[in-house]
């Protein structure tokens, strides 16, 4: 694969990093600064589109900026895995940013510049992980994301808040320091480089226990991916105002988190050394406990953004079993459910704070009969439903598909019955909300058509990323050659 | 004059403290600027002369053109070249950002606290260039007697008592230090370092050798403040005034590591000291010993002060050893760690500073809200933050990154377990005073959407901000540098001194 020097992956990173002055400097004019956040949102998603025809064409682009030592630059280096997660993850930023408008004013939250600077902090290291060339890169940016999120996290500077916020960083700051730290190092030290490699890093240095141990240490320590038991952030953190929630703890964090697995699992290990090693199964078994366990905790929730924080705990680990397959379907299915589920879970996310702008109800038990004062955002949130849950006409339907194809050329059935049976349990925990919604009788006056409550600037977003998820389940062709180009 | 670099270097801050000291009773505008210039000029000698260094190799400059091993020999190498340049930036710095202070601190004493503050800097450049151990405890000793006099000065009442305490152990590092070079000059008639270093191969298996390397070891530990002979440090540095501890917590204790690694490689070469003896293991233990001691000590403090104070005893012991280790790696890791920690203590003790002059007492408490008031003095602690816990890109990760990579090496474990250990109780630190700086007074629920009282802000005045902003700007530039750093400056030295 021939790599091209380019700028445009750097500037892509650095767009959303360099609007934070103008954010600051218009302040005190809401409206100039929203303009300037979707711009700049504009402007990289634009770049990151650009690369993608030269990357489909079989090229990659890279640019070294600073080198620290042999094979571990400060590099990024655009491939067809990368490339998908930043197209999605730059287009939802545009998204969410309309959405935040009208949450943030809606409720009249304080310190919203504040809260946008940091928002785009935060997407330039999420597309600069996805950009990164070297484990090394990749660290960086994750931890400036651990840190750019904390006050996104802890906006509401409340007691909860508090709370919440340090259990988020002990989760996320203390996994990457005590683990993926000494273990890059460690890898560095054996390997002698930590660029990311079609075929690893190890070639015949390593010993399976040494391998084993250090791969447990990275899957365990990117604890944003929320691999059981390290998943206990995940529903504090919904303290956030709710476009964190959406963005940050269903698309950008928790991604990067399982990116970085991916990263790993393909660049620093390889698929052949695991396979050697049936370390595969390690992989796959952490993975499946923490897909249905995820799953059947959301069961009992009954506040809607907990439900959604752990069916995100129990999807993740689906992109974690994808990659853990070792095939090329599995890879195929792992990464494209990056793409899929954010779409379907960012559109639940916005609903959610959809009915909290329009009637402050957080708990399902209240939401009887509200999709007839609601019926555009209850029906996003059945779309939605139905992509995670993995049906037509939605795109989680073709990243399970290939999931399943994955475990077929495993010849495992024990894994596709794990992936069978939590999309029975996503059903039983998402479809009697949308029952509630639609066929229950509104026990709140409010409730009560003909009343029009439903708040346009968060409606819009929300309809048009449940449209995205049914027109990725028409056309993933995009996203699923440029994962087959990343693996070729 | 350009081969006078050398002399200007440490003359200047001792012209200028002589002149300042005059104009105390004469023009006492005129204080400020001569001090400047003469920190001025040190840092643009030493600046000039790691330029040469790097190009042409070590730099020697014979005082009074007296030939050594007779007159006293300075020696610019590329380790003493780097060092000498974070002296001279920080002190620069600190006084271009502490007028305000030291005028509210220190009334109409701020003209003898400028002549100190300048026999200090005169007094460190010094013991970093000079090429003479008699010559050596000279200058450590014209530091460490200005040093008492600045940290007396303080505006606290206990300052003087902290002072006093650090008098007695300072005198008592200094006398083993002395005693150990008067053991060398015995057995070898000579004090200058080359000329030394070239007479112990003969008496290698001498105990006299021998107990005075642990003699000059001993006091040189004291000095820095390495577990358990740090006690002087904490008081002494919260208690001074703030220019005074902003200079003397960064600069003072990296200057005696210096000076243990010059011991080490240069005067008893690392054959003598990782070959000979067998004293790595017991004091790689001790650094662990520090390392998590200074960590744990930290945690109970409540004020950020105290902290801080308590992080460089920790951070004492990454560098004692990562020295002690012996290898390539880990060596590289402490001389990088030894410029980076000068330049992330002084970030942080800057921001501190900023805090201080506007929200009084360091005491935890008194930081709620500090960010909302101050944001900009905020940015600055948390990047001086995440570079002393190693978060990439400031420069704290990379020489963590080498002096972890050492240990794994030598397989040293437990120094690799009680890093990582010490990262993330410094990681705790910071969230913890970020939390008072971050949160107001709580609620108990978010309830009350809107009515968050706005914090007017309320930032330090603009020098103080700038030269903040400036070294943490320093902070990550040296750490996306650090490759070059490394491969140009700091690995020629340790290949050239380690066999």
């Amino acid at each position: 694969m021939e790599t091209l020097f380019s700028v445009r992956p750097l500037l892509a990173v650095l767009v959303s990093l360099a609007v934070v002055p103008v954010l600051v400097s218009s302040s005190g004019r809401p409206n100039v600064r929203e303009t300037w956040t979707i711009v700049a949102g504009l402007i990289k998603f634009g770049l990151v589109a650009s690369l993608v025809p030269g990357v489909l064409a079989g090229h990659e682009f890279g640019i070294t900026l600073f080198s620290f030592a042999p094979g571990a630059d400060i590099a990024l280096r655009v491939d067809g895995l990368g490339l998908a997660f930043a197209l999605v993850a730059s287009f939802l930023w545009i998204v969410t940013s309309i959405y935040s408008i009208g949450y943030m004013r809606g409720l009249a939250e304080h310190s919203q510049t504040r809260f946008s600077c940091f928002f785009a902090v935060a997407l330039s290291s999420t597309i600069g992980a996805a950009f990164s060339a070297n484990l090394l890169t990749l660290y960086l940016f994750y931890e400036i994301l651990s840190l750019s999120t904390y006050p996104l996290v802890t906006h509401h500077q409340d007691r909860e808040a508090l709370a919440s916020g340090r259990k988020y960083l002990v989760y996320i700051l203390g996994t990457s320091i005590g683990l993926v730290l000494p273990a890059m190092i460690l890898t560095y030290n054996i390997a002698g480089t930590l660029e990311f490699a079609q075929s690893g890093v190890f070639g015949a240095g390593i010993s399976q226990p040494m391998a084993t141990v250090l791969l447990l240490v990275f899957l365990f320590g990117f604890a944003k991916a929320a691999v059981f038991p390290l998943h206990g952030w995940l529903p504090a953190a919904m303290v956030a105002p709710t476009p964190v929630s959406a963005l940050l703890h269903a698309v950008a964090v928790v991604k990067v988190g399982a990116f970085s697995i991916v990263r790993v699992v393909t660049g620093i290990f390889g698929f052949d050394l695991l396979a050697s090693f049936n370390l595969g199964y390690v992989i796959a078994l952490i993975a499946s406990v923490t897909i249905i366990l995820g799953s059947l905790v959301a069961l009992s929730q009954d506040e809607l953004k907990r439900r959604l924080a752990f069916s995100t705990v129990s999807q993740l680990s689906y992109i974690v079993l994808g990659v853990g397959l070792l095939t090329p379907y599995g890879l195929v299915g792992g990464v494209l459910h990056i793409v899929m589920h954010a779409l379907g879970k960012i559109t639940l996310f916005f609903c959610a704070g959809a009915i909290m702008v329009a009637t402050g109800k957080k708990h399902i038990s209240e939401m009887d009969g509200i999709g007839k004062t609601m019926p555009w955002t209850m029906g996003a949130f059945f779309i939605g439903s139905l992509s995670i849950i993995g049906l037509p006409p939605c795109g989680g339907f073709i990243s399970k598909w290939y999931l399943v194809l994955g475990t077929l050329q495993k010849q495992s059935f024990l894994l596709m019955t794990v992936i069978l049976a939590s999309s029975l349990l996503n059903a039983a925990y998402f479809l009697p909300i949308v029952y509630r919604a639609f066929f229950l009788e509104p026990k709140d006056p409010s409730l009560i058509p003909p009343s029009n409550i439903e708040p346009v600037r968060c409606v819009v977003p929300l309809v048009i990323t449940g449209i995205g998820s049914i027109v990725l389940f028409f056309w993933p062709d995009v996203f699923i050659r440029l994962i087959e180009i990343a693996n070729q | 004059m350009l081969e006078h670099i050398a002399a200007l270097m440490i003359l200047a801050p001792l012209i200028a403290a002589f002149v300042v000291s005059g104009l105390a009773w004469l023009r006492t505008k005129y204080c400020l600027p001569v001090a400047l210039a003469g920190l001025l000029g040190s840092l643009l000698a030493s600046l000039a002369a790691l330029n040469k260094v790097v190009s042409g190799g070590a730099l020697s400059y014979k005082m009074a053109s007296w030939p050594p091993p007779v007159g006293i020999e300075l020696r610019v190498d590329l380790f003493n070249g780097l060092v000498l340049v974070a002296v001279a930036a920080v002190a620069l710095i600190n006084l271009a950002a502490s007028w305000e202070f030291i005028k509210r601190e220190l009334e109409d004493r701020k003209e003898t606290f400028l002549a100190l503050y300048l026999l200090f800097v005169t007094g460190l450049l010094g013991v970093t260039a000079t090429a003479d151990l008699f010559n050596l405890y000279v200058l450590l000793e014209i530091t460490s007697l200005s040093g008492y006099a600045l940290i007396a000065l303080g505006p606290s009442p206990r300052a003087p008592l902290a002072s006093l305490n650090y008098v007695y152990l300072g005198v008592i590092g200094a006398s083993f230090y002395l005693l150990g070079v008067g053991y060398l000059y015995i057995m070898t008639g000579s004090l200058n370092m080359g000329d030394i270093a070239s007479l112990l191969p003969q008496i290698w298996a001498s105990q006299t050798v021998l107990v005075g390397f642990i003699f000059c070891l001993v006091g040189v530990w004291i000095k820095m403040a390495f577990f358990p002979m740090h006690i002087w440090l904490p008081n002494a540095y919260t208690y001074a005034s703030m220019t005074a501890s902003r200079v003397m917590a960064p600069l003072m204790t990296k200057v005696m590591v210096y000076v243990m690694i010059r011991l080490m490689l240069t005067v008893f070469g690392a054959e003598y000291v990782f070959g000979i003896l067998d004293l790595s293991p017991i004091i790689v233990w001790l650094a662990v010993l520090a390392i998590v001691a200074g960590a744990v000590m930290a945690l109970v403090q409540r004020n950020l002060a105290k902290i801080l104070c308590y992080i460089i005893i920790s951070e004492i012991g990454y560098m004692v050893g990562g020295a002690w280790l012996g290898n390539q790696a880990a060596m590289t890791g402490t001389i990088l760690h030894l410029i980076n920690d000068a330049l992330m203590t002084f970030a942080v003790f800057l921001a501190a500073g900023n805090f201080a002059f506007k929200l009084g007492e360091l005491r935890l408490e008194n930081l709620r809200e500090a960010f909302a008031r101050m944001p900009l003095s905020g940015l600055g602690f948390i990047l001086a933050g995440m570079s002393i816990v190693g978060v990439p890109p400031t420069c704290g990760f990379f020489s963590k990154w080498y002096l972890i990579s050492g240990g794994l090496e030598a397989g040293q474990y437990a120094y690799v377990g009680a890093l990582l250990l010490s990262s993330l109780i410094n990681a705790v630190l910071f969230v913890r005073v970020a939390e008072y700086a971050y949160f107001g007074n709580l609620q108990a629920v978010h309830g009350h959407h809107g009515e968050h009282h706005e914090v007017k802000t309320d930032e330090a005045p603009p020098a103080m901000v700038a030269c903040l902003l400036l070294v943490t700007v320093g902070l990550v530039l040296v750490g996306l540098y650090s490759g070059s750093i490394v491969s140009e400056m700091i690995q020629p030295f340790v290949l050239g001194s380690l066999i």
